[in-house]
């Protein structure tokens, strides 16, 4: 009887396992490498800023990057004065609402909203930006095979080439971009751990700081438990 | 043993500190308080890890209140479009997250404290099911502890609102909804409720005043009246006998012994293993797995953009559930209605457990097999419609097992649970309880 009723409470969890949907490939996590998020950063202001905002992030929050103020005003800011301001697109949002039809969201915090049980926001992003494919049927002549009849066109086709999709379903290069396939991943990889980055700046301290606040209260407990026992050592 | 007891005046030993004290004590119940309420409340000396989650309680609602106080500092409840296109409420939150020193911290603590206060309160309310502890004559502490309960819903639902984002927005417009369903006064209901024919900024502001001020007010009233009565008729014991049957010659009970220092020294320890376990989140999975942050949430509220599949937070699902199961337009009025009267009966009727269990001894201890076994599937039955309530209605289990008839079926346990305990909890067999508390 008890096996059964624990079978039966384990069963959700279980059923979970089983959900199926579009296959994410699993993103390189590079937050440790200060250089490949640099060059994500260089990858996000060049090809995805003049749509997409970044409007949570201050300009002089990059130097946690490992850069100089300098560094930041002379190859990133490019639509800003001063490097207290926010990642903004130069185009203001109700024109380019004119222009798409819809907006082209903020990407603050893209890697955290794209995340879902079964794979993380960077999984996500990462296949997507490498599943554009050609496509007549669309206004753009680009879709996607991670979300389909996207309204975005492939903004780095000039470094990824051109897809096109095969009669199995499956990719094939029909133009060669600047880069090979490898270095492509690699940029996608470093641009991608870049809006992780974006998308909780903090994420590297909190972490580190948990193991601070988890050390002393381990502490704490080695003095509250034997405080306890020596109370009530005499409650028979 | 009554908190109320009046205790003596304190008497100074003619140092400042003692004139001081003295002084006060004269005008205000300080020493009383503190031995009625402390160190002279006898609680049994048997309490288990079970009873660590009153005490919990109390803690997260201190740490919510006082998050709460900084975050209010910075937040902005308020719907219109910033500069970015961004709503001006969703932006302050993300501006406390990055901008605000330890802001993050804050909003961390804020965020897994309303997951914790419903993982602590539902333990809390398991053990008084377990020993009986809503029995005669605790029936009011238990029916206090149901409106704390009522009322923590009614502040985590108004609460999760504020951050503005697409879950934020989604969740508001369906559960407000709800109330249109009520046959005659449904509609202005819900238009009265929003302050809007939809949620907008006039929902955001009101949610806001009541989540800050009126909800905690009244959270706040509801605990110390819980804990005075508690303190009035004295603790109940994993045992589920009264300690106040066996007395000393100074009228103290034999198996009691002071909350202060006993108790204290002994929640402190609860404390400093929950605070761990409640930093593993805070610092390391602040997400919880998209069940205490759901991904969908940081996403800005588009009105014009309703999600794929809206679902409540973790500690709604299993209430939700019993809303969804519900698809029946009875006496020709919308199964929506009959959703809502079933979600709030599913909590009402725990308000009515006193009077529902008729077993001549209080704890599971004592109790008999058929006790225990309805009991387990109970709890089972909450988890499975807490697991439903979070997947959408067309979920099926492995694939192919349709969940919504299991969701029904489970429905109907829960209310039989309770609607037929007079009976059976009346024919189970029983132990006989001993005199005496065991360790």
């Amino acid at each position: 009887m008890k096996k059964l009723l624990l079978a039966l409470l384990f069963a959700p969890v279980l059923a979970l396992a089983s959900g199926a949907a579009v296959h994410l490939d699993k993103a390189p996590d590079v937050q440790g490498d200060k250089a490949a998020l640099q060059s994500g950063a260089r990858t996000f202001v060049n090809y995805c800023m003049n749509c997409h905002g970044l409007s949570y992030v201050r300009y002089n929050r990059l130097t946690e990057l490992g850069l100089s103020e300098q560094q930041v005003k002379e190859h990133l800011m490019f639509t800003a004065d001063k490097i207290g301001e926010q990642m903004r697109v130069a185009a203001r949002s109700d024109e380019q609402k004119q222009w798409f039809g819809a907006s082209p969201p903020d990407l603050s915090l893209i890697a955290r909203s794209r995340a879902s049980e079964e794979a993380t926001g960077a999984d996500w992003l990462y296949t997507y930006l490498r599943s554009f494919y050609r496509d007549e049927k669309r206004p753009t002549g680009w879709n996607n095979t991670v979300f389909e009849n996207v309204g975005m066109p492939h903004a780095l086709w000039e470094l990824q080439g051109q897809q096109v999709l095969n009669k199995d379903h499956h990719f094939e290069l029909a133009v060669p971009g600047k880069l090979s396939a490898e270095e492509y991943n690699k940029e996608v990889a470093n641009l991608v751990g870049f809006l992780v980055w974006a998308a909780e700046p903090t994420a590297g301290f909190r972490k580190k700081l948990g193991w601070g606040v988890i050390g002393f209260l381990v502490l704490l407990f080695a003095v509250a438990y034997p405080m306890k026992k020596s109370y009530w050592k005499d409650v028979k | 043993m009554a908190a109320n007891t009046n205790f003596e005046k304190y008497k100074s030993d003619g140092s400042l500190q003692g004139n001081l004290l003295e002084w006060f004590d004269a005008r205000f119940p300080a020493t009383s308080m503190w031995r009625g309420h402390l160190s002279e409340y006898y609680a049994p000396k048997n309490f288990n890890f079970w009873y660590f989650f009153g005490s919990l309680a109390m803690l997260v609602l201190v740490i919510q209140i006082v998050t709460g106080i900084f975050l209010v500092m910075h937040y902005k409840p308020d719907a219109s479009l910033n500069a970015n296109g961004i709503p001006v409420a969703f932006a302050s939150v993300e501006y406390i997250m990055r901008d605000v020193s330890w802001g993050w911290l804050i909003r961390y603590m804020h965020s897994t404290g309303a997951s914790a206060f419903f993982i602590v309160v539902y333990l809390h309310m398991f053990r008084g099911m377990l020993y009986g502890s809503y029995r005669q004559p605790r029936e009011l502490i238990w029916i206090f502890g149901c409106l704390i309960f009522l009322c923590l819903m009614a502040e985590a639902f108004m609460g999760y609102l504020l951050p503005w984002g697409q879950m934020s927005f989604w969740g508001a417009q369906v559960i407000v909804n709800l109330f249109s369903a009520i046959p005659l006064i449904g509609d202005p209901l819900s238009i009265w409720i929003r302050g809007d024919y939809v949620v907008g900024d006039a929902t955001l502001n009101r949610f806001f005043s009541f989540h800050v001020i009126a909800v905690p007010l009244v959270l706040l009233g509801l605990v110390a009246a819980h804990i005075l009565a508690l303190h009035e008729v004295g603790s109940n014991n994993p045992d589920g006998v009264e300690i106040k049957k066996k007395k000393d010659a100074n009228g103290i009970p034999l198996d009691g012994i002071p909350f202060h220092p006993y108790y204290s020294v002994k929640d402190i320890v609860g404390v400093v293993v929950f605070l761990i376990v409640f930093s593993v989140i805070v610092f390391f999975a602040p997400e919880g797995g998209g069940y205490f942050l759901e991904y969908n949430n940081f996403i800005p509220a588009d009105p014009l953009k309703t999600p794929p599949h809206i679902a409540p937070v973790w500690y709604f699902t299993p209430y939700y559930s019993l809303l969804r199961a519900m698809v029946w337009p009875l006496f020709g009025i919308d199964a929506k209605f009959w959703g809502v009267v079933a979600m709030g009966a599913g909590v009402v009727i725990l308000a009515f457990l006193p009077w529902l269990d008729r077993s001549p001894v209080k704890s599971i201890r004592y109790r008999g097999p058929i006790f225990k076994t309805l009991l387990t599937l109970f709890v089972i039955a909450f988890f499975v419609l807490g697991f439903l309530g979070t997947k959408p209605p067309s979920y099926a289990f492995f694939d192919v097992i349709p969940s919504a008839p299991v969701a029904q079926l489970l429905t109907a346990y829960y209310f039989l649970f309770f609607l037929t305990m007079p009976w059976w909890s009346k024919i189970d067999k029983y132990k006989p309880e001993p005199d005496r508390v065991t360790m």
